[in-house]
């Protein structure tokens, strides 16, 4: 991969050619045909899709529906019926939790695991408090794995959802999940999944792990803000209530009461944001266009790369596996006697750019008896100099926060 | 902290606090937390006659909200009531960018900490332990 000419496409590195941009596992940046999609339909294509039957309606829901086709093609789904496009993965799992959390009754189990990001959990535990379901909780092991022990465990006859991500944003582990969902469904339960982190960088084929969801959000692989995508089998979709209600999920409505259209229109209440799927597809081109397996070859050198670096700083202390090949990009860490603000603080001011915090997985640092932890993370577009850049800057934190050595 | 002296000075009240200790006279004590950062401070004071006689705080957190607060505590202790609401008040408004060259000197070596007008994310670590002291006195 020539990476400076993949730089080139993306007008933000360009533009500020001097940060390391590091913080990945929140937001990609967007190349230059990302932007330019988004721009093209609304300066070309632009029409309620769905709605009109003139011809620039028609190629409103034309391009929007392509968008659904090639987002069907890049996770191997069956159908286009199965592919709902909602804001995020956070959407996506309220989505799930309401509209399957009302086929569920009192004394059902939802087994969620404690390295879940809050929005695979708190969705979760709302639901279960309104409608009587109880919690499990699938605890992790020091490096933040799951072991099929622990699943078995937290899982009963009274199961109905499994729910776990695939990779961790926290430690960037990745957990078994085609293994997974096969112990779930022996229990007869079904099994979510939260591709937030996996999707955009590892293959993902649904049909392969047959998870029954699946979950993720456009603008953590190169696509827009605001444009997120719930895969679900189809059978359950059919079964499952709409989630939101008015325009567009209906198929004909009286005064007393409505039925609603087919999947996948039936979540996809309201006008729909057709630029940002058009910006997600080319998203996805541009996986193609670079190779996907090009893409994870250099996710993996790169990460390797970081973990050899940081592993001989002295003061650094990288949370979770001791396998650089476990981490898939992703590192919390932290430094002697030096808070995780402190270290964004300073980093910032270096020019490079980590998370420091939480990480929205509150449940984890509790496990992990810590408030909070930077995170550096990491994509194809970063280069061995930023990442060393990253090293000095942190090799240099102690000094500057007053300490003698 | 882009300005270096600054940093020293924060770096020093983080590293060597004056204040950061139990102090089993107070009358007074309440905990401030930032929950979203996790910096989580407990402020005793002991207050009589409406004088602030004593202070000291425990805790953890970045080095700017526990910096503060001992600076705070160096610039409150044998102050009245009142004026260290002020001094609160004012140190407030520094943060916002409100305050003239001239006021922002009466916080003494808090006033190092101007630059955290120009960095929103830490605003509310700087003046955790000020809120918390003026919660104390105003809850009183
Ligand atoms: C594992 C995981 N799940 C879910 C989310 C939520 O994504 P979003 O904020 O795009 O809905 C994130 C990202 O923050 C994540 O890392």
């Amino acid at each position: 991969m020539d990476i400076k000419a993949v730089r080139e496409d993306f007008p933000l590195l360009k533009e500020y050619g001097d940060i390391a941009y590091l913080d990945n596992a929140a937001t990609t940046q967007k190349p230059y045909f990302v932007i330019e999609a988004e721009k093209n339909f609304y300066e070309r294509e632009n029409a309620n899709p769905m709605r009109g039957l003139y011809e620039l309606s028609q190629r409103a829901t034309d391009i929007y529906e392509k968008a659904r086709e090639s987002v069907r093609d890049f996770i191997n789904a069956k159908s286009t019926k199965e592919i709902v496009f909602t804001r995020n993965a956070t959407e996506s799992l309220n989505l799930l939790a309401y509209s399957y959390g009302e086929l569920l009754e009192e004394g059902d189990e939802i087994a969620v695991t404690v390295v879940e990001h809050h929005s695979n959990l708190i969705p979760w535990q709302q639901i279960a408090k309104r409608k009587g379901l109880a919690i499990r909780w699938i605890e992790c092991e020091d490096d933040g794995t799951i072991s099929e022990e622990a699943l078995k465990k937290a899982i009963s006859d009274r199961t109905k959802i499994v729910a776990m991500t695939q990779i961790s944003n926290v430690l960037g582990i990745e957990n078994d999940i085609k293994k997974y969902a096969r112990i779930a469904h022996e229990a007869g339960a079904i099994f979510v999944c939260d591709g937030a982190q996996s999707v955009p960088h590892i293959f993902v084929d649904v049909e392969e792990l047959d998870v029954d969801f699946l979950v993720f959000s456009g603008h953590k692989m190169l696509g827009p803000m605001g444009i997120g995508v719930l895969y679900g089998k189809e059978k359950y979709l059919e079964k499952m209530p709409p989630f939101l209600f008015g325009g567009e999920m209906i198929e004909y409505v009286t005064r007393e009461d409505s039925t609603w259209n087919e999947l996948p229109h039936k979540f996809e209440a309201g006008t729909v944001n057709a630029a940002g799927a058009t910006g997600l597809m080319a998203a996805i081109d541009y996986y193609k266009r670079l190779g996907f397996s090009n893409i994870i070859e250099r996710e993996n050198y790169l990460s390797r790369f970081a973990y050899n670096i940081l592993k001989d700083i002295p003061e650094v202390n990288i949370l979770g596996s001791r396998d650089a090949d476990m981490h898939h990009g992703i590192f919390s860490f932290t430094v002697d006697g030096v808070h995780p603000h402190d270290i964004a603080e300073i980093l910032s001011s270096d020019g490079i750019c980590v998370r420091a915090g939480h990480h929205c997985a509150q449940v984890l640092m509790q496990h992990m008896k810590t408030m909070s932890t930077a995170r550096a993370s990491i994509a194809f577009y970063n280069t061995e100099e930023e990442i060393e850049r990253f090293a000095e800057s942190l090799s240099t934190l102690r000094r500057r926060m007053g300490y003698v050595k | 902290m882009s300005n270096s002296f600054y940093r020293e000075i924060i770096n020093d009240h983080n590293l060597r606090p004056a204040h950061k200790h139990e102090l089993d006279g107070a009358n007074l004590t309440l905990r401030g937390v930032n929950p979203s950062c996790g910096d989580d401070i407990t402020l005793k004071l002991l207050v009589e006659d409406d004088v602030v006689k004593d202070g000291a705080y425990t805790g953890d957190g970045c080095a700017i909200s526990q910096a503060s607060a001992d600076m705070m505590l160096d610039l409150v202790i044998g102050k009245t009531k009142d004026e260290a609401l002020d001094l609160y008040r004012l140190f407030d408004r520094m943060i916002k960018n409100e305050a003239t060259e001239e006021e922002i000197e009466k916080l003494e070596e808090a006033g190092s900490l101007i630059d955290v007008s120009h960095m929103p994310a830490r605003v509310k670590c700087a003046v955790l332990g000020w809120r918390t002291m003026s919660n104390m006195l105003e809850g009183e």
